[in-house]
């Protein structure tokens, strides 16, 4: 495949006005599916079973069997919606869309088509840059999700070339909203940002919520993003495409960019884009085209006969409503001054999209300040070198274990790092590796006494030394000390004990 | 003995059973063999459960002699159409893309059925999918009227109603969606009721047209369909379109059976011009007997009726487009792969070309069109408005009278193929009963005699408002007392004797 | 309105995913043209004003509780039906389309 030409950013920019669009998928955590009793792999307790056990007759579309709405899916839906800021519809349906996939299992999808569940709302999200804007939600709705597909023969593993596929259906039936945006004008340079910093607004807001695990990396959140251009001071949108398959935030970010630069530089030549569904590639850094908008989307879309309408009562919703947590916004504010930290440290962890995970972190133990230091820092390297993204790594429960063994000096700062390498290799909980490795501090005052009066007893001019006072001549002592350990010992304890110890 | 057995209504049978005169094994038996004996000609059934079946008696048997509470209808033999799943019995809804697929689950109705202890014969014919009135679209070959093998036995049901006709069951399990219940009751001399849409679990059923299906009793008697219909309805919180309230006996219904007072619609636009004249003459002959016996008999209007088959013809295969996706040659059923491999695309393609029958293929593509962009207002969009129409027409009547009436289909027992080539004539059939199912109202159809012109079975159709089954019970419970008083006997007593007919043929050597 | 090519047929046989024959293709543009022509009728009534009914029964707010059910399947009997399976999972030929 021929690499597509890319027009300079901030030409493209000079040129042509972003207009970007934003489909997020939002995997429910409830215990079971849409319209199935089957288990729901997107709650925690089920992720990763094996394939196809986590199926009923409804899941596999057997002849013969009826979906039934998850109540609680529905709850949750309009609790996402109400966060979004949009009105809830006082009756909404669900509707078949049609078309044929291996992974669909009735060849339908149950969805929801001119009555969502929940239209017209908007979203703040902020930028690094301080920048707050209102993104405007079009609808929210409810669907399911479908199968997986693992394509087999071929080199790459993708589609093309595959000899065969195979087919698991646990993920069919899970509950999803489908949240979409109205155009979004004026973003400017920003569009790029805006549309990774808005996903992770929105998964700030499922997690508040309770409602989803939202991890990028399972699929529970999932994004398309929408991307046309039109000439600067032109009145009709341009012509957009839709990418696909962007699962993590700087993904997000990189492809709107990536489109940007791509479209710019076919329209300054003259040339049309295409409609069409684009793949983004995460190795390569592009997106490459799908299939082009046509005939084939014909879903005849009509309403589902074996369910009935979702008619809320005003008082759930307004129950709902109650029960909401507080906007993102104003939820910021509030971290930023319990956790005393100062404009600079809060942006840049908000920037990292990782408020949430060190509020858990901060919930399970650890101070603001130890748990703003692991995320920004090493955790974030280690992230970045992977090519990740740094919540994907560990969960806010280990890092706080880890912060908390530093600070009851299990384990020293350097150790730490090591423990933390093993908790991203999977090897278990920071106690865990500790026990397995027997990484823990030497904190037996007797073990490093022998050493210490071992190295002093080698090194009399050094002694002397500190017994005249210079006592910046320990240094050599206890480089031999924390050798001597194998670098778990506390050094601040075994200077107290070298001083100590060489008065005697 | 085993001929007086398969005689039996399921009613006098359960009493016989319960009285320890016969045990379930017995009757089992006894239907069993005439299944043996007689299925050659009628080809009611796709699959005859033997062994299982008289497991299953045994077990009945078993539990009766431990001295356990049965019900009425505990160790009676029932047949089972076709379109409903069974959990270790094949299920095709009369479909190749279905050939030999065994279900991990009971249907709903199924599951009632077994846990009321009656005893699962087998599956019976229908036409592929329930889209036909005459079982000849059945792709394991057509079932034969026991009254005229020559004939059709109406259709979808085509096989429960002959299975009952011929006393191979005493009952049977069937589907209506737009008459399959009625309509072969009408043309085989049997008792056949489509409940209020929603009164009976759709669980398991495989899917015609989601908002028009229902499941419902095939019987000889109206006692014995009510006493299945008390057993099958109720609440099923696996489908949602399932109706939670509670229902009354409709066996009391019957029992306690009285027209008197009883107003009864005859709706004027269902008879008349395209109305076989025999067909009419029993149908007046039935009101008649009724309003001696003190009902009123008042003529009422539906104009939108004649609007009923065309909206009929665009939500069903507009629904049934969709409920048959499914088979696609990925999770169960049958796969055909072209010649040198293909896509999946193709191979789903290939399966279902070779897997549907003709009737299905053309229901499929026009249900596509119905649905597809720029065509979805026009006709599915005004279908489901003039089911809007019907159901007016319907609570406009039924603020006149309590039950309406009419023939439950234009002629007696047409011959196989006369209409085939026309599908469109094969839809007019099902005239009088499409409308009970856009309406979702209940509707009966009872013997009213043979047509002088041709000797062929007759039924009249009572419909009844939404949740009013019980209304049909009664009415009919009277009329078939009348009757059989009249006719010295059930109607089916004067049937051709089929095992006289099989013997004969076997001796001139015709098979 | 009841104009209806064999293009129009070849192209709703597969969005229907059936691989119709020529010769069927020919029969069911015949007959299409004419049952359309027959239930056309329904707009002669289906005025604007006039609710459209989807379910029979009118019901609202279904719904289950958020458990696990006793319907769930064994892997086996999740694939006992299957044409073709490998392992715990289904197989199907080769994908000609893009991803969904």
């Amino acid at each position: 495949m021929a690499r597509a030409e890319l027009m300079d950013f901030d030409k493209a920019l000079e040129l042509f006005e972003p207009v970007i669009g934003l489909e997020v998928h939002v995997e429910l955590n409830t215990t079971t599916k849409m319209f199935s009793p089957a288990p729901n792999p997107a709650n925690s307790a089920y992720h990763g079973a094996e394939p196809n056990t986590l199926v009923s007759p409804v899941c596999l579309g057997l002849p013969g069997s009826l979906p039934v709405v998850n109540g609680d899916a529905v709850r949750s839906s309009i609790s996402l919606g109400l966060a979004l800021g949009c009105s809830i519809a006082p009756s909404s349906r669900f509707a078949r869309k049609n078309y044929f996939y291996p992974d669909l299992a009735k060849n339908y999808q149950i969805s929801q088509y001119d009555e969502p569940i929940a239209f017209e709302g908007s979203v703040q999200v902020e930028l690094v840059n301080g920048r707050v804007f209102d993104v405007p939600i079009e609808r929210a709705h409810m669907e399911e999700d479908a199968g997986k597909l693992t394509h087999v023969g071929g080199s790459t593993g993708r589609i093309q070339g595959a000899e065969y596929s195979l087919v698991d259906y646990n993920r069919a039936g899970v509950p999803l909203v489908e949240i979409v945006t109205k155009p979004i004008f004026g973003a400017e340079a920003d569009a790029p940002e805006l549309a990774k910093a808005y996903v992770s607004t929105i998964r700030d807001i499922a997690l508040s919520l309770g409602i989803s695990e939202a991890r990028m990396e399972r699929g529970n959140l999932r994004c398309d993003a929408n991307v046309s251009l039109r000439p600067r001071g032109a009145e009709q949108l341009g012509i957009r495409t839709e990418t696909k398959n962007v699962n993590s935030f700087r993904s997000i970010e990189r492809a709107v960019r990536y489109e940007i630069q791509r479209q710019a530089a076919i329209l300054a030549k003259g040339g049309s884009i295409t409609q069409e569904t684009r793949h983004w590639h995460e190795d390569t850094g592009t997106t490459s085209p799908g299939r082009p908008k046509s005939d084939a989307d014909d879903y005849r879309y009509f309403p589902e006969p074996d369910l009935l309408p979702v008619v809320p009562s005003a008082e759930l919703i307004e129950e709902l409503r109650a029960a909401l947590p507080e906007p993102p916004a104003a939820h910021r504010r509030r971290l930023k001054a319990e956790w005393g930290f100062t404009d600079l440290e809060f942006q840049d962890v908000a920037n990292s999209g990782l408020l949430v995970e060190l509020e858990e972190t901060v919930k399970a133990g650890a101070t603001p300040a130890a748990a703003r230091k692991w995320w920004t820092g090493e955790i974030a390297r280690l992230a970045n070198a992977a090519g990740q993204d740094a919540a994907s790594l560990v969960i806010p429960e280990h890092v706080a274990e880890l912060a908390q063994l530093v600070d009851a000096g299990t384990l020293t700062d350097r150790l730490a790092r090591q423990v933390l390498e093993g908790v991203v290799a999977g090897e278990g909980s920071p106690q865990q590796i500790v026990d397995a490795r027997g990484l823990a501090v030497v904190s037996d005052d007797g073990a490093l006494i022998a050493a210490i009066d071992e190295a002093l007893a080698s090194q009399p001019d050094v002694l002397a030394k500190i017994r005249d006072g210079k006592v910046q001549a320990a240094g050599a002592v206890i480089g031999a000390v924390m050798k001597a350990m194998h670098g778990k010992a506390d050094a601040a304890r075994v200077r107290e004990l070298v001083l100590e110890r060489a008065q005697g | 003995m085993s001929d007086d057995l398969i005689r039996l209504s399921a009613a006098d049978l359960g009493a016989k059973l319960a009285a320890g005169e016969v045990s379930s094994v017995e009757a089992t038996r006894a239907h069993l063999d005439r299944i043996a004996a007689v299925d050659g000609a009628v080809h009611a059934f796709l699959h005859v459960a033997g062994e299982h079946a008289l497991e299953t008696a045994a077990a009945v048997d078993a539990k009766r002699a431990a001295g356990d509470k049965l019900g009425p209808l505990a160790g009676v033999p029932i047949a089972v159409k076709d379109v409903l799943v069974t959990k270790g019995m094949p299920s095709t809804s009369g479909s190749r893309i279905l050939e030999g697929w065994i279900p991990p689950y009971d249907a709903t109705p199924v599951t009632k059925v077994r846990e009321a202890g009656l005893v699962p014969l087998g599956k019976t014919n229908m036409d592929e999918f329930a889209m036909g009135s005459s079982t000849e679209h059945s792709a394991y070959g057509p079932t034969h009227n026991p009254w005229d093998l020559e004939r059709i036995p109406g259709g979808s049901g085509g096989g429960s109603a002959a299975s009952v006709a011929a006393f191979e069951a005493p009952l049977a399990l069937g589907s209506d969606t737009g008459g399959s219940i009625r309509q072969p009751a009408h043309v085989t001399g049997t008792v056949g009721v489509k409940p209020t849409y929603g009164a009976v679990s759709r669980y398991g059923s495989i899917a015609l047209a989601s908002s028009l299906d229902q499941i419902g009793p095939v019987t000889r008697t109206v006692l014995d369909a009510a006493l299945l219909h008390d057993v099958i309805a109720g609440h099923d919180p696996l489908d949602s379109t399932s109706i939670p309230e509670s229902w009354p006996s409709m066996a009391e219904a019957v029992r306690r059976a009285d027209v008197s007072g009883l107003r009864i619609g005859v709706i004027k636009e269902l008879d008349g011009e395209g109305f076989q004249a025999g067909v009419r003459q029993r149908f007046h002959e039935s009101l008649d007997l009724l309003a001696k016996q003190g009902a009123e008999i008042v003529e009422v209007s539906a104009p939108h009726f004649e609007y009923s088959i065309a909206a009929y013809y665009l939500i069903l295969p507009a629904e049934a487009s969709s409920n048959l996706a499914k088979f696609d040659s990925v999770r169960f059923g049958l796969r055909v792969t072209p010649d040198g491999g293909g896509t999946v695309e193709q191979v789903m393609a290939a399966t279902r070309e070779a897997g549907f029958g003709p009737e299905v293929k053309r229901r499929i593509i026009l249900g596509t069109y119905a649905l597809s962009a720029g065509y979805y207002d026009a006709y599915y969009g005004s279908a489901q408005k003039v089911r809007t129409l019907v159901q007016r027409d319907f609570d406009a009547a039924f603020e006149q009278v309590d039950v309406l009436a009419s023939p439950t289909a234009p002629t007696t027992a047409f011959k196989f193929g006369e209409k085939l080539a026309d599908p469109l004539s094969m839809y007019l059939n099902d005239i009088a009963t499409i409308p009970a199912n856009l309406a979702g109202v209940p509707g009966i159809s009872v013997p009213a005699g043979l047509a002088p012109e041709d000797g062929l079975p007759v039924g009249i159709q009572f419909l009844a408002p939404a949740r009013e089954d019980a209304r049909l019970y009664n009415v009919g419970g009277v009329l078939e007392q009348l009757l059989e008083a009249e006719w010295g006997g059930p109607l089916l007593a004067s049937a051709p004797d089929l095992s006289t007919h099989e013997l004969t043929a076997t001796e001139e050597g015709a098979l | 309105m009841s104009e209806i090519s064999a293009e129009q047929v070849a192209h709703l046989a597969n969005l229907a995913r059936i691989a119709l024959t020529d010769e069927e293709i020919g029969h069911l543009t015949t007959e299409l043209a004419q049952i359309m022509h027959a239930v056309e009728k329904v707009s002669e009534v289906a005025t604007p004003d006039v609710p459209p009914t989807s379910h029979p029964i009118p019901m609202q707010n279904v719904y289950r509780d958020d458990v696990v059910g006793a319907s769930v399947l064994s892997v086996d009997e999740a694939l006992a039906g299957a044409p073709e399976r490998d392992g715990n999972r289904f197989v199907v030929s080769a994908i000609l389309g893009e991803e969904q």
